[in-house]
């Protein structure tokens, strides 16, 4: 009988439907964890840079919330409560590899060595994105949702035909997965066998509406299959585990083998941004609850209990958490002068005549308002 | 001022040296576009829905695939967004893209990703992040299409700040513009007139002549200036032409660059003839003539003995094949619009 599907319409779905229940390999008291499916437990180096980095970028993303209430910041989007993702995201990616951040992900991007003060440019408000993006190779962070996505399938695809061996992880929310880029993306990397991995930080809120409003999908990590991308179901507040699945998703996508889906189940501790009231649409019972799962509690209980971590060695960390939260401080309390001419300056290659005119305009505005001035 | 004369006496390149100035249509002048691209540099890109064997719906990819490789031109999903955004992706890891969109209204779709990245992202990372990226967008009526493949989508994309906006009015442009566009450091939005895609010159292909960003006058003249772009530039000078029976001598300037505009060759035009006409095929209403009249009332005004005019279609929806006739900027409206200038002798 000739078959009924196209070519192309594989019509095996072996391998790609993802656990229904969240992989995990310490679980939230800190013990080993029942439900590692394929994933191994990193190395005790790897599982304290992990603890290390959550506890900078906890550190960070506190004094970045306080800043924001003393008007340093215009805005910011807090990573509490994400923290194993970002974290082990970031740390999973080689350094050749790319980061394609939202504007959530500050201690991710803060995690690839993005210096703390150019993390924040953005949300300081003294230009949009305050780093080299080939310097440390992280995209800026990306403010419409999902659009990045589409982004890292065209690195990661450019770097096939170049023959380079580079991989895109990018970032995205519950929310994003709504969005038709995401759907684009997931299926355009996986026709082209693109070297990409989807984390999908699913803290269960898009700002106020929750995941029951934004997908009738069984998880989201179920999505994959219908576009042919194998995926993982993590527990998004166990650093080991998030790392371990984004560690795989990498090497299959360096080896050949095209994109993989993570979702990573997790909880925004703190509301959407500093301008956000979350009591409005969620449960104090509910916030409870997730903040007694912190992801930095639970690995540190793991690595106290495999004596692999001391009181000794989290005052060190605690005193070095400080001194990066004084430097975050002491730049964001420092006017950095700008320059209203450049803002005609990186428009095109080079400024039209037209713009030239403008900035010369706004620049002989801005001399006699001086000259004006008492 | 550039003139069309002085860009096709320019020194030809490639094959087309060899076999000299041969009859080639707009098509054809952006199919060898391509592959003298593709050729010139191995970072060169060309990828949308159905330009790999197909050769696109208008074959101006034809034959490219097989000749560069599947690495090289390649058909995508079905999906604007996912061209426009893997295109960005592409550029920053070090490829020069050249994407197609089949048709105006259908690319629609990837607007986000054109105005708040494509157009952005040099801006957003102050200058470090260049996207020389290109994307081909056949546009406008004139061929009996039904609905959603006719649109003039040219002021969506001028109004946003960080775009090249180019359209050619001839074969030999559509040669020397897209060859200009791929080499171009910026974003270029590239308008193909679907109407002239079969319109014959006979003209030696050539990248040089006028750059990128000027405007060059097709027909000189001292009475008027009739500025069109696209499809419109034929239409302007066959206007031009019937206007010497009513004994106006008009210039038409063909503006290839929509954005950046050439104020220089077009504040020189007006300022000399004191009159000019803007056409184009897209609604009058927040139109690119919109600017380019007052651009030219706010640079020329002294000069001018009348008010600038525009001939556009009218604020509707792009109508049906059966009656775009009515809707499509013709040689009456035009000479009807040059008849209102006003040319009486003051006191009349």
């Amino acid at each position: 009988m000739r078959s009924l599907v196209h070519p192309g319409e594989t019509a095996v779905a072996g391998g790609l439907l993802p656990s229904l229940e969240p992989l995990q390999l310490i679980d939230p008291d800190g013990l080993p964890g029942g439900n590692p499916g394929g994933l191994t437990l990193p190395g005790p180096d790897v599982l304290l840079g992990l603890y290390r980095r959550m506890v900078l970028g906890r550190r960070f993303d506190t004094q970045a919330t306080a800043l924001t209430k003393q008007g340093r910041l215009a805005v910011y989007p807090s990573s509490r409560g994400q923290d194993a993702c970002q974290v082990g995201a970031a740390l999973a990616l080689r350094d050749q590899d790319w980061l394609f951040p939202t504007y959530r992900d500050s201690v991710a991007v803060l995690t690839r060595g993005v210096p703390a003060e150019q993390t924040l440019t953005l949300l300081r408000g003294d230009w949009h994105c305050g780093y080299d993006p080939y310097e440390y190779r992280v995209a800026p962070q990306c403010t419409p949702l999902a659009t990045n996505t589409l982004h890292a399938v065209g690195l990661g695809y450019a770097a096939r035909l170049r023959k380079q061996d580079q991989v895109a992880l990018v970032l995205l929310g519950d929310g994003a997965t709504s969005e038709g880029d995401t759907h684009e993306a997931l299926n355009f990397a996986a026709v082209w066998h693109a070297p990409v991995v989807f984390l999908v930080q699913n803290n269960g809120y898009a700002i106020s509406v929750p995941l029951a409003k934004q997908t009738a999908a069984p998880t989201l990590a179920a999505k994959g299959i219908g576009y042919g991308v194998p995926s993982v179901l993590v527990d998004g507040n166990d650093a080991a585990a998030v790392y371990a699945a984004a560690r795989d998703a990498v090497k299959e996508a360096a080896a050949g083998a095209g994109p993989t889906l993570i979702e990573a189940v997790t909880y925004r501790m703190e509301a959407h941004t500093n301008a956000d009231d979350a009591t409005r649409y969620r449960a104090s019972d509910e916030v409870a609850e997730w903040l007694a799962r912190d992801p930095i509690a639970r690995l540190e209980a793991y690595l106290r209990g495999r004596r692999l971590l001391d009181d000794q060695a989290v005052a060190r960390l605690a005193a070095e958490a400080e001194r990066l939260a004084e430097e975050v401080r002491q730049r964001m309390n420092t006017d950095v002068p700008v320059d209203p001419g450049e803002l005609f300056e990186h428009v095109y290659a080079r400024p039209t005549a037209a713009l030239e005119r403008q900035r010369a305009a706004l620049l002989a505005e801005l001399a006699e308002l001086a000259e004006d001035a008492p | 001022m550039t003139t069309a004369a002085a860009a096709t006496s320019a020194r030809p390149a490639g094959a087309a040296a060899a076999s000299g100035p041969a009859p080639v249509t707009m098509a054809a002048a952006l199919n060898q576009a391509l592959a003298d691209s593709l050729t010139a540099d191995e970072r060169v890109v060309v990828f949308g829905e159905d330009v790999g064997p197909l050769g696109g719906v208008f074959r101006v990819t034809d034959g490219l695939a097989r000749r560069f490789g599947e690495d090289r031109v390649f058909d995508t999903p079905l999906a604007e967004s996912g061209i426009v955004g893997t295109a960005i992706g592409m550029a920053m890891n070090g490829l020069v893209p050249v994407v197609e969109m089949q048709f105006d209204a259908f690319a629609y779709p990837a607007f986000e990703q054109v105005t708040s990245h494509l157009a952005k992202l040099r801006n957003r990372t102050r200058g470090r992040l260049a996207l020389p990226v290109v994307i081909r967008i056949p546009f406008g009526g004139g061929i009996g299409g039904v609905e959603h493949h006719s649109d003039s989508s040219e002021a969506y994309y001028t109004h946003t700040p960080g775009l090249r906006v180019v359209t050619p009015g001839t074969p030999a442009d559509a040669y020397r513009l897209l060859r200009q566009a791929i080499s171009c450091p910026d974003p270029v939005v590239f308008l193909e007139p679907k109407r002239r895609y079969w319109t014959k010159e006979t003209a030696v292909l050539t990248h040089e002549g006028p750059p990128i960003d000027r405007a060059v006058v097709r027909r000189p003249g001292k009475d008027v200036t009739l500025i069109a772009y696209g499809g419109m530039v034929a239409t302007a000078l066959e206007a031009a032409e019937a206007a010497v029976a009513e004994d106006w001598d008009v210039e038409v300037i063909d503006l290839r660059s929509l954005s950046p505009f050439d104020d220089q060759t077009l504040t020189e035009s007006v300022s000399r003839t004191g009159r000019a006409v803007i056409v184009h095929e897209a609604a009058g209403f927040g139109g690119y003539g919109a600017e380019v009249a007052a651009r030219l009332t706010e640079q020329c005004f002294h000069y001018l003995e009348a008010p600038i005019l525009r001939v556009t279609g009218p604020d509707i929806p792009y109508p049906p094949p059966h009656l775009e006739q009515f809707y499509l900027p013709n040689t009456d409206r035009i000479l009807d619009a040059i008849a209102r200038l006003q040319w009486e002798p003051d006191g009349a």
